[in-house]
């Protein structure tokens, strides 16, 4: 393995604000490393730095051995990088988007026309291809955006919260190309403050906080720091929530055990003990209780962030769409994320 | 060369093509962002509109409202449109400027400016794409003033070719002027407030001049400073080249004079902040 990028002690100030203090990271050629922080926690500025859109105050950035203070332009000929808005020009249409920067890389007329027809294929933009881009829908513009950044075929690809406001069946398919071409060869950088993001795409994670490296490791080495598994158990009757409560409190200490009535759930820490989940369903069932459901849960790499920085990742959107779709792959939360953060914070 | 197979988004630092180098990379790259801002400007009906409709009605507006009492005003055996056209014509084009702080800021906010920032093209191609095609544009308003001036009675009395230098300087100082407002676009960084800030000044600007009426008519005190506006003095130069047919050194020297400081202040400031932006 080739390190690809390296990064040490990059720091960064904007007047009297420091937005990156001491950042040091490394990624290995062909693997993903998702950057995971709140809103203003450094991602964007790292990204910039090393796309070389910024430069450092202090520390260095190399891509592929460039300096991306001194060689810029060796940097920038093996770089893509889609941000988080579509950077396209929305009066062209995908195909002269696509066949202007091919051009602008140096390829003939034709071979930017080629290149452009391909990746408009691949990217399932063909009936789109001769349309302005503003007539594009939000996942069409993405996709164009991510298009355009691979025109050179970069061998390092900075996605810099490529799936922020994105509805979830766009965001499954950028996260599809995404392993698509890692597996190709590319390497990712991907900075985003879905947890989910970085779960699910990530062979490593490095998680930043206000201009500091705060952990790194891949998601399960994260997510073991905060601990073990949870049985959550989802009641069919809402008045046996406290059936079910009594019952779990008999088996592990009761102040573990959480209930959320109105999500009809209890659940108990169990950790690694298989077996212990395996006997609270049955004294759940001798007990009557009608179980609906059962999961048992690893805890989310909220919970992680939650562990590291003392404070929630969440920094208000709450609605985004994204989110309540990355929920569902770990099952339901009891009384949803945010309560339960708020819980620990409390305890 | 063979053809790519269509998943294939593999990386490759092996490329069958080349960028050039240097000042051809300048002159590539900026023909290319050129070509860019050319397509979309029929693409942009307000930019249009704007930049056909609004010279028609100024020429109308004035011509036929004011012409009858500024006209009196004038040297005998000038009439009003002979007068005017070049005047609107130097209004117009310095207007039509205000739309380069725009597509800038434009540009920055929808991150396309990051987009070429991160591609391994001349640092100058943004500007140098922009300002040819906004001189491009000016180059056509110049000429739908000429037609409409046609119709209201202005004629290249001093003969075709000086017609052509006439525009020509016209032009030549929107180029300068735009420079102007490619700072205001790369300061600003919001279209909307790039708008109202390209625009504000340029009503004093060109409104304190013999845009539309001769600065003798003005009040004393304000004469000076109508006087040495430069918008009054290309306006009087073009006026000389459409009229007379042959300026004079004293109406040339200042314009060439305030185009050429103009780009030599503006152009390598715009350049500076965009290194920065």
């Amino acid at each position: 393995m080739t390190t690809i990028i390296e990064v040490e002690d990059l720091r960064k100030d904007f007047g009297p604000t420091r937005a990156l203090d001491g950042v040091s990271l490394e990624v290995e050629q062909g693997t993903v490393l998702g950057l995971l922080g709140p809103n203003g926690a450094g991602k964007t500025t790292t990204v910039r730095v090393l796309a070389t859109l910024l430069a450092p105050t202090g520390g260095t950035a190399r891509v592929a051995g460039f300096d991306v203070r001194t060689q810029p332009d060796k940097v920038r000929s093996i770089i893509g990088l889609t941000g988080q808005y579509a950077a396209v020009d929305e009066k062209l249409t995908g195909h002269e988007n696509l066949w202007m920067v091919g051009r602008l890389l140096g390829m003939s007329k034709r071979q930017a026309h080629e290149r452009a027809e391909h990746l408009l294929e691949r990217f399932r933009l063909s009936d789109a291809g001769d349309r302005q881009v503003r007539t594009y829908s939000g996942g069409m513009r993405r996709r164009v955006d991510l298009a355009v950044s691979l025109v050179g075929r970069p061998s390092v690809l900075f996605l810099d919260e490529p799936t922020t406001g994105l509805d979830p069946v766009s965001r499954l398919e950028l996260w599809e190309v995404a392993r698509e071409l890692v597996a190709d060869g590319t390497t990712v950088l991907l900075t985003t403050q879905y947890l989910e993001e970085a779960d699910e795409l990530a062979d490593r994670i490095v998680v930043i906080d206000r201009g500091k490296v705060i952990a790194e490791g891949t998601a399960d080495e994260l997510k073991d720091r905060t601990g073990g598994r949870t049985l959550e158990v989802v009641v069919a009757r809402r008045d046996q929530v406290g059936r079910a409560q009594e019952v779990l409190c008999g088996l592990a200490p009761p102040e573990g055990v959480r209930t959320d009535p109105a999500a009809r759930t209890v659940a108990m820490p169990v950790d690694h003990d298989t077996a212990l989940a395996a006997e609270a369903i049955s004294a759940l069932t001798a007990a009557e209780v009608e179980i609906e459901d059962f999961h048992l849960n690893r805890p989310s790499l909220d919970d992680v962030f939650l562990a590291l920085t003392g404070h929630a990742a969440e920094t208000g959107e709450h609605h985004d769409p994204g989110e309540e779709h990355g929920r569902r792959f770990h099952g339901p939360l009891p009384g949803g994320a945010d309560e339960l953060l708020t819980d620990r914070k409390a305890r | 060369m063979t053809s790519v197979p269509l998943d294939d988004l593999a990386p490759s630092s092996t490329h069958d093509y080349r960028r050039p180098r240097g000042l051809a990379a300048m002159f590539h790259d900026g023909a290319i962002l050129t070509w860019r801002n050319l397509v979309s400007l029929p693409r942009t009906p307000e930019l249009v509109l704007f930049t056909l409709i609004q010279p028609v009605m100024f020429v109308v507006l004035f011509n036929y409202v004011f012409g009858g009492s500024i006209g009196q005003s004038l040297p005998p055996g000038v009439s009003y449109a002979q007068f005017l056209i070049p005047g609107i014509m130097v209004q117009t084009i310095v207007f039509g400027t205000s739309a380069t702080s725009v597509g800038l800021a434009e540009d920055l906010q929808k991150g396309l400016v990051d987009r070429f920032r991160s591609l391994p093209i001349a640092r100058s191609a943004v500007l140098s794409g922009r300002i040819v095609a906004d001189t491009v544009r000016l180059s056509m308003v110049a000429l739908v003033l000429i037609v409409v001036g046609y119709v209201v009675g202005f004629r290249f009395e001093g003969g075709l070719l000086w017609g052509a230098v006439m525009i020509g300087f016209s032009v030549a100082f929107g180029f300068a002027m735009s420079w102007i407002m490619a700072n205001i676009g790369m300061r600003v960084k919001d279209p909307e407030t790039a708008n109202t800030a390209g625009f504000v000044w340029l009503f004093p600007l060109t409104f304190l001049s013999s845009v539309f009426v001769p600065v003798a008519t003005m009040p004393g005190w304000l004469q000076p400073i109508a006087r040495n506006n430069p918008v009054t003095l290309v306006s009087n130069l073009l006026r000389e080249l459409s009229i007379l047919g042959r300026p004079a050194v004293g109406t040339v020297l200042p314009v060439v004079l305030w185009i050429i400081g103009l780009t030599a202040v503006f152009a390598p400031m715009a350049v500076n902040r965009y290194r920065k932006v």
